[in-house]
């Protein structure tokens, strides 16, 4: 593999890493505040559907990227509802919004645009546009690190930036401010929190609702950014890979950051079997490179790299003692 | 909390979760300008309308009851098995492997052979992680997620690289030989008879050698396996040790380690059951009805086994009832697709909804059902 060829791959996996990258640090402030979330998948697909279909209409991105927030934040606050309000069991509910978002955008995107299932595809403001870093041109000359700027990092979409830099601002919030050492608490030890006087319910609701603003995020991303309109089931388990990022991750912001580049980077040499063949040079079936997320993800969870441990109260709802 | 009394908790609250669901899809249809009562009527036609209808409405059924039956007896060990899907995709390569490997003389032999495949294979992809829930703490629900992307990838290698004949550009296996061949609805002695060929003078339509003509129906011989698989479950359960420990540690993990209950032998048992059941599905689509592997073969039946057992209540004879409710949505969500607008992913948003509402919000539906007893009791 050549320098050229290199930096194409790094350009991909950056792509593909920024939808997992968002989502995966929106289960990180659900999960973190005890409450599982498997209904990113769900979240993002809905956001997804919502932001192409407003863009496609209204043909702003911008306005196209609120809908698409808000439909997330809709299926955020059922989550919210069913598990933290009710008491419900959080994985079931979460399996149940995946179900319900997987049918119902295709119903909304099919009796809005009848195009089965898709919404119309998505031109000129109407999607996100690459911007370019600046001094991209002088930089560009310096051998080695010039191309990797100007082929790598710059180029993208607003959104990849906005979800890089909402790594160190995730960790400085859950790290640094006292919301985010009770979001944390609550996720540890919800009783102690609310001996405190502060309210579980609160907390973890922001946590769900935040979660609902990073998956509308990705989801829109995936439909104006990377994609120029939606197509059903256009996720395809990324939900599910950005989970598995944050189990590799051990639920913290900058881990996040690499295990989801990691799993980008595995998205992209899928697409490009030939590059793989001339690595190891023994031919390496695409569905093995399609598995290797969720393969080192139960290796992980195995306990054979460090202990991958939930926070503790993750799961369980909380009842206030009366 | 008031206490419901039994039959309130065992018939009113899935009713009354249903009729949420239901009443939620209607909205839903509305609101994209279609109409529910058209909707429900197609369904009704296309799926319980004839014999014809219920042979496919039947032959659903047989998948959901296995899916729900491997959630059930999962979720009564307190571990919620999402890997129903893989562990079905694996039966599946299972049966295929067993069906090709002779050429079989009779069904029987075949079908015996073939559950046993199906089995193994679906305990085999259940118990790596059933075994690092067990050993090493790994949540069992992101494992066996992890396993169904995982299953999908190997059979699409298998499948292109390894199954395929050669000469076939179809990513499926070859098709399975004659003697592999189960007994459709439509070719079991009397029970065709509901599947004859009417003419047009109301007459039976006979072929060229002047025997009676029948509607091939894809529902077989495993629906009756199935029912089996129902009772044999809620025996396992409720009248043997085995069973009284499973849904012991499922109560309480520290009460029954307390009783000597050995969790690793519990959770090993029954997510291996779980799994030879989720693969035992497989005869019913594999060996039934395509008679050959094809990609993802299980489409989708081992998450409706989540719906399945929640509406069921993790009882055998509400997985049956439910299996059967499922198979209707899903022939009649196949018609609603053929015959009107409504893409046929409306089942899918059915199928969501009463999850959500029997699994997730069922706590809603006591609290409010707790608020009207409260009230009928202080009168």
């Amino acid at each position: 593999m050549d320098y050229a060829t290199f930096l194409q791959v790094c350009d991909t996996a950056l792509r593909f890493a920024t939808p997992l990258l968002l989502a995966c640090l929106a289960g990180l402030y659900s999960e973190r505040a005890g409450i599982f979330d498997i209904g990113l998948e769900g979240k993002m697909l809905m956001a997804a559907m919502s932001a192409a279909a407003v863009a496609a209409i209204t043909g702003s991105v911008w306005i196209g990227l609120i809908a698409g927030i808000a439909g997330s934040l809709l299926f955020a606050l059922v989550h919210g509802l069913a598990s933290i309000t009710f008491r419900g069991n959080q994985l079931i509910a979460g399996v149940a919004l995946n179900f319900v978002a997987s049918g119902i955008t295709v119903l909304i995107a099919q009796s809005m645009f009848g195009q089965g299932g898709r919404t119309a595809p998505l031109v000129g403001n109407a999607r996100f546009t690459p911007i370019d870093l600046p001094f991209v041109e002088a930089i560009a000359n310096i051998p080695v690190i010039g191309p990797f700027y100007a082929e790598v990092l710059s180029g993208h979409t607003i959104l990849v930036y906005v979800a890089l830099l909402l790594v160190p601002l995730s960790w400085w919030v859950l790290y640094r401010t006292r919301f985010g050492l009770r979001l944390r608490a609550v996720g540890e030890n919800p009783a102690s929190v609310d001996t405190a006087g502060v309210s579980v319910v609160r907390l973890r609701f922001s946590a769900v609702l935040i979660a609902g603003v990073l998956c509308g995020l990705a989801g829109a991303y995936m439909s104006t950014g990377l994609q120029a309109g939606f197509g059903r089931e256009m996720t395809a388990g990324r939900g599910y890979i950005a989970l598995a990022a944050l189990i590799f991750a051990k639920w913290r912001p900058w881990q996040a950051l690499w295990a989801t580049l990691l799993f980008g980077f595995l998205q992209a040499l899928a697409l490009r079997p030939d590059v793989v063949e001339s690595l190891t040079r023994i031919a390496i079936p695409v569905p093995f490179l399609d598995a290797l997320p969720y393969i080192l993800t139960v290796i992980v969870l195995a306990g054979f790299v460090g202990k991958a441990i939930p926070p503790r109260a993750g799961g369980e709802p909380y009842v206030k003692e009366r | 909390m008031t206490k419901l009394p039994t039959w309130a908790d065992v018939a009113l609250v899935p009713l009354i979760s249903l009729t949420l669901a239901a009443l939620v899809s209607a909205g839903v249809l509305l609101a994209i300008g279609q109409s529910p009562l058209e909707a429900i009527t197609v369904m009704a036609n296309g799926a319980l309308g004839s014999p014809y209808a219920w042979g496919y409405t039947l032959y659903y059924a047989t998948s959901f009851i296995f899916t729900g039956l491997a959630v059930t007896i999962a979720f009564h060990a307190g571990l919620f098995n999402i890997g129903g899907e893989g562990q079905a995709q694996l039966g599946g390569l299972g049966v295929a492997l067993v069906c090709l490997a002779l050429p079989w003389p009779h069904w029987t032999l075949a079908l015996a052979a073939a559950m046993g495949g199906a089995a193994l294979f679906g305990a085999a992809w259940a118990a790596v992680p059933a075994y690092l829930q067990a050993r090493r703490g790994s949540h069992i629900v992101i494992t066996t997620i992890m396993f169904n992307y995982i299953a999908s990838a190997l059979l699409i290698y298998l499948l292109v690289n390894v199954l395929r004949p050669t000469g076939s550009m179809d990513p499926a296996s070859a098709t399975f030989p004659a003697g592999a061949h189960l007994p459709q609805f439509h070719e079991i002695p009397l029970l065709q008879n509901l599947f004859q060929r009417m003419g047009a003078d109301g007459l039976p339509r006979l072929n060229a050698q002047g025997l009676p003509m029948y509607q091939g129906v894809p529902a077989n011989v495993t629906f009756f396996i199935a029912i089996a698989a129902c009772v044999a479950i809620w025996a396992l359960l409720w009248h043997t040790k085995l069973g009284y420990e499973i849904r012991a540690f499922g109560k309480s993990e520290k009460a029954a380690v307390y009783a000597g209950i050995s969790p690793f032998r519990i959770i090993m048992i029954a997510m291996l059951i779980s799994g030879a059941l989720a693969g035992l599905m497989a005869i019913n689509n594999v060996m039934g009805q395509s008679e050959r592997l094809l990609q993802n073969s299980a489409s989708g039946a081992g998450f409706i086994g989540i719906a399945v057992a929640l509406m069921g209540r993790n009882h055998p004879i509400g997985i049956f009832l439910a299996a059967v409710l499922f198979g209707f949505l899903f022939q009649g969500g196949a018609a609603l697709g053929l015959e009107t607008d409504i893409p046929i992913e409306l089942r899918t948003v059915v199928q969501g909804l009463v999850i959500l509402f029997t699994g997730a919000l069922d706590q809603m539906v006591r609290m409010l059902l707790a608020a009207f007893f409260r009230r009928r009791g202080g009168e």
